[in-house]
């Protein structure tokens, strides 16, 4: 890391204030990246370990170095009736192990006068403290100045490169979506079909379609709220087709730019009564599938909730197929309309 | 309130992989062992609360992104549900407490339901 970076040089006084509370030029801008970001947007709660060690004033140094040698850590804070007292480091040990006196009290040898950070401040102000006091570890107080934490270089940078990694990680996420597809495929009307073959019986992979399909959905650019109401409707499906079906069926995923059609067929037992297992709590499901939880009566429900239009054809002794249809708000998937 | 205080205070085994549960704050919870009724009923990071610890709860918790699924009485699911959990980024968390006690907990602790 070179001097001049921001984890390490002292931040001028007109940063120190923050950089959200003076107006930032166009070449302002650009000077800052985003780790620099990042040390005013993260705070230090975020980024600190709030498992500690600590110990009482009373505790032989011993004791204390012993602490220090297991947890590989250089230093804890000294903590009376709830309240922090001061810090004890390795430093202040070795002061104490030239005048032969490890049995001496961590309050005879800690250090008092403490520096400490606030919880929901940036960790800008941590750097700050660091880079000012040279010290390697800081106690962190929330607002009513109880102990809730330390804080390290360590921490902090963890802390970026975690935040570094999610930025990187929705870049990717973005970069990866298929939603261009539909621009650059030029036709009249362009439909993109997906199919999964659902077996009878299968638990093992329920749900598997359905996770694949929303996935997918997101990938194409639909907005969340869109692809967990298409998630949750063909799961339903889903598991309808899995518990019900004779012989299993087809689950089938029409993507549009306008709208999402999802459809089930299968070619039996069929519905007798469409009135019947539209009701709420209504189930035929087995003793068996309802001990895992199935067989609430609530799947076609729950798809009702979830589409814009629902419908079921179904014959006794043919099949059954049901088709669902969501409208994509404009300005999703791929913002255009087709027909 | 985040996950990793949860799992502290109410002394939850964590069955899937560990990472940094201090970033995940719940904001609510569901209980419920008819998954139909947990697809209508839970939202997007909330903790759902059940006896069921077989496959199927993963792949419901992943469609709806539930936060972490609080396993209760000692339900445990198989080597497989866990793997698929893993894959899946769901977490799975275990408990021999009964579900009303965790339940009750849960709210006292502060994760209530946002009216």
């Amino acid at each position: 890391m070179s001097p001049t970076s921001p984890l390490t040089r002292t931040p001028t006084a007109q940063e120190t204030r923050g950089r959200r509370d003076r107006s930032i030029t166009d070449k302002d801008a650009n000077a800052i990246n985003r780790v620099e970001e990042l040390s005013y947007d993260l705070k230090i709660h975020e980024v600190m370990t709030r498992q500690m060690k600590i110990a009482s004033p009373e505790m032989p140094l011993a004791n204390v170095l012993e602490i220090l040698r297991i947890n590989h850590i250089s230093g804890v804070p000294v903590v009376k009736d709830s309240e922090l007292i001061g810090i004890l480091s390795l430093e202040d040990i070795v002061r104490a192990m030239q005048k032969n006196e490890l049995s001496a009290p961590v309050s005879q040898y800690m250090t008092r006068k403490i520096i400490t950070v606030a919880s929901y401040d940036s960790i800008v102000s941590a750097i700050q403290k660091f880079s000012d006091s040279r010290l390697g570890r800081l106690p962190v107080l929330d607002e009513n100045n109880k102990l809730v934490g330390m804080i390290t270089k360590g921490d902090i940078t963890r802390g970026i490169l975690v935040a570094l990694q999610k930025d990187y990680k929705e870049e990717e996420v973005r970069r990866y979506r298929a939603s261009h597809l539909f621009e650059d495929i030029v036709s009249d009307r362009t439909t993109l079909v997906l199919r999964y073959n659902i077996k009878a019986h299968d638990f093992t992979h329920g749900g598997n379609a359905s996770s694949h399909i929303k996935r997918a959905l997101l990938r194409l650019g639909a907005d969340p709220q869109t692809a967990r109401r298409c998630g949750i409707a063909v799961y339903e499906a889903e598991i309808n087709l899995i518990i019900h079906s004779t012989n299993g069926g087809i689950l089938k995923l029409e993507v549009e730019s306008h709208r999402i059609t999802m459809s089930t067929t299968d070619d039996g037992p069929g519905i007798e009564n469409i009135e019947q297992v539209l009701q709420p709590g209504y189930s035929t499901a087995t003793e068996q599938v309802r001990e895992m939880g199935f067989g609430a009566g609530m799947g076609l429900v729950n798809i009702k909730r979830c589409v814009d239009k629902m419908d079921i054809e179904s014959t006794v002794g043919k099949g059954t197929k049901l088709t669902m249809r969501i409208y994509v708000p404009t300005e999703n998937l791929n913002g255009r309309k087709d027909d | 309130m985040n996950l990793q205080q949860i799992i502290d205070q109410l002394n939850l085994t964590v069955l899937t992989e560990t990472r940094d549960f201090t970033t995940i704050q719940p904001e609510g919870g569901y209980t419920s062992d008819l998954l139909s009724c947990v697809m209508a009923g839970a939202k997007s990071n909330y903790l759902w609360i059940t006896l069921q610890a077989h496959l199927n709860i993963v792949a419901v918790a992943a469609l709806l992104e539930i936060a972490a699924i609080i396993i209760t009485e000692d339900a445990q699911p198989d080597a497989t549900a866990i793997a698929k959990a893993n894959e899946q980024g769901v977490i799975l968390l275990s408990t021999p407490k009964p579900t009303y006690e965790i339940d009750g907990k849960l709210w006292e602790m502060g994760i209530q339901i946002q009216k």
